[in-house]
């Protein structure tokens, strides 16, 4: 199964330069994941100041307002996607990460047998 | 912490730990079986006390003092008791020399040598293919006797005496623990390489088996894989049979019909093909072709994969590359199946005219008396040469050889389809 963890930031935008010494631990962190064989991609993103945000009401109009988001509790500072043999050992590999003043959340990602058999037929006609 | 719970975090620091676990400990005793023992027993006593203490900080660092503490006890008794293994107290002896060590601590590229170490000995050359495959599962993957059973459809105890037996012929082998050095490491790849691949297919096997341990396999394969060619990165073969993992991976999902049946690679939906795993794929057959040693049995096949992945539909394959990829690949390993292949590239690239006649050559191959390849390609290349007749016989004839049901079906529908043209 696969695992996207996604480190959010507890800190503000402005702040979001990590030292060095941070960064170094951090690719040490990394590549212990690539060692095991379990990372399958990771990206760390730019704040959302230089972002955007499309929503979309019920009717489906959108509205796009560029960043920061005033509104926003939390944004998401990069992922990990990971494949691990249960929800527990991306857990583990979460609690190993050098994190400071952040949270990672673990979340599995759906795969096809997961959906009730008509959405994967509705898949398959594409 | 609840029992239960703090069972599961043992379990998930086992899963992750005991390759390493088990490596680093079997340098220092020269003897996986010892190595795993002793790591068991920490296991043991993790099982034991972390549901007092919680998890510690460092699992990894923790398991390991436990198991060199054991390995220390057992050395001291085994000079009061009676002997079990004549070789117990010298290598033990080297181990409580070691004491003063912190062997948590030891570096990364210790950690990759002991584990590349262990992979070469769990392929070593004393041992049948059963046994190897067997124990990688079982000292590298942290499979269970149980699991591996369920995946090769055999019984326990059966799976259990083929560890017990392959520990012992290592062990009477005085195989060395380490990793191959210079030109033998180059020799011996190959094994290792083999097993990952043999799990892998084992895995990918549509045709029986539980889902989840087919998958687990795959999962198993490609992981050890992976972490073969971050081990050996100047191996073009290590990275070559990643390659080939990842985008024959990329496929899983294409791979079935709606029933169940298998699917065809040119008929396959590839939509439905995983765009991570391709691109994964093409990236280490890349890692592959800049190294300077050229590609290997692997790296070919994986090139092959690629020209497949990288045509958005099946009439945009490259099949002129297919069909000289084939060539190489049979220059480098001759072999009929690779014939067969090549012919079936040459017919799509040249016409079915230039591909029959490539068949020809390996029709009487005695390798291929019996496999139903052979008449399925000869059949498609008589029907789109308009030689019906032919063709339906030849359909025919390799529905009479295969021994998959749903193939079956698929290539006597063929057969009608080659009869109404």
């Amino acid at each position: 199964m696969r695992f996207m963890m996604f480190m959010y930031p507890e800190i503000s935008e402005a702040e979001w330069n990590p030292s060095a010494e941070a960064v170094a631990e951090m690719s040490r962190y990394n590549e212990e994941l690539r060692k095991a064989g379990m990372l399958l991609a990771l990206d760390g993103l730019h704040p959302p100041a230089e972002g955007a945000s499309v929503s979309f009401d019920a009717d489906g109009v959108k509205a796009v307002v560029d960043g920061p988001f005033a509104e926003a509790k939390e944004v998401v500072g990069g992922y990990w996607l990971i494949q691990a043999r249960s929800k527990d050992e991306a857990v583990e590999w979460a609690k190993r990460c050098p994190g400071r003043e952040c949270r990672i959340e673990v979340r599995r990602v759906f795969e096809m047998e997961d959906f009730p058999e008509d959405v994967q037929a509705a898949a398959a006609e594409i | 912490m609840a029992g239960a719970d703090a069972r599961a975090a043992v379990e998930t620091v086992w899963r992750i730990e005991s390759a390493r676990l088990i490596a680093a400990l079997a340098r220092l005793v020269r003897d996986v079986g010892l190595a795993e023992d002793l790591a068991q027993d920490a296991l043991l006593a993790a099982l034991e006390s972390w549901p007092r203490t919680g998890v510690p900080d460092n699992p990894g660092a923790w398991l390991m003092a436990t198991a060199k503490n054991r390995a220390i006890d057992l050395a001291r008794r085994s000079q009061t008791y009676e002997r079990k293994r004549e070789e117990v107290a010298h290598e033990l002896g080297v181990l409580m020399a070691m004491d003063g060590v912190d062997l948590a601590a030891a570096a990364d590229d210790e950690i990759g040598d002991d584990l590349l170490a262990l992979m070469f000995t769990c392929c070593h050359p004393s041992l049948s293919t059963e046994a190897r495959v067997a124990l990688t599962l079982r000292l590298l993957g942290g499979l269970t006797t149980a699991e591996i059973a369920r995946a090769f459809f055999v019984g326990e105890p059966t799976v259990a005496q083929r560890l017990t037996r392959a520990k012992r012929t290592l062990r009477e082998a005085r195989a060395d623990f380490e990793v191959p050095a210079g030109p033998a490491l180059r020799a011996r790849l190959p094994d290792v390489l083999e097993i990952v691949y043999l799990v892998f297919n084992e895995g990918y096997a549509a045709s029986s088996g539980e889902r989840w341990v087919r998958d687990e396999l795959c999962q198993e394969a490609l992981r050890l894989g992976r972490i073969l060619a971050e081990l050996a990165p100047a191996e073009p073969e290590a990275h070559g049979l990643i390659a080939l993992l990842e985008i024959q991976a990329s496929r899983l999902p294409a791979r079935l019909g709606p029933d169940g049946e298998p699917v065809l690679l040119l008929d396959q939906r590839r939509t439905l093909w995983d765009p991570l795993l391709i691109s994964r794929g093409l990236a280490a057959l890349k890692r592959a072709e800049e190294l300077p040693a050229p590609l290997g049995p692997y790296g070919l096949q994986a090139a092959i994969a690629a020209c497949h992945a990288r045509a958005p539909e099946t009439e945009d394959t490259d099949w002129v590359r297919i069909a000289a990829l084939y060539a190489a690949l049979g220059a480098l390993s001759p072999s009929p199946i690779v014939e067969l292949n090549r012919a079936v590239a040459v017919g799509m690239a040249f016409g079915p005219e230039t591909g029959l006649a490539l068949l020809e050559r390996i029709a009487s191959d005695p390798t291929l008396r019996d496999y139903h390849l052979l008449p399925s390609v000869r059949a498609d290349l008589l029907a789109r040469l308009g030689r019906s007749a032919e063709a339906v016989a030849e359909f025919h004839r390799a529905a009479s050889l295969t021994e998959n049901e749903s193939e079956r079906r698929l290539l006597l529908r063929r057969a009608t389809e080659a009869t109404d043209r």
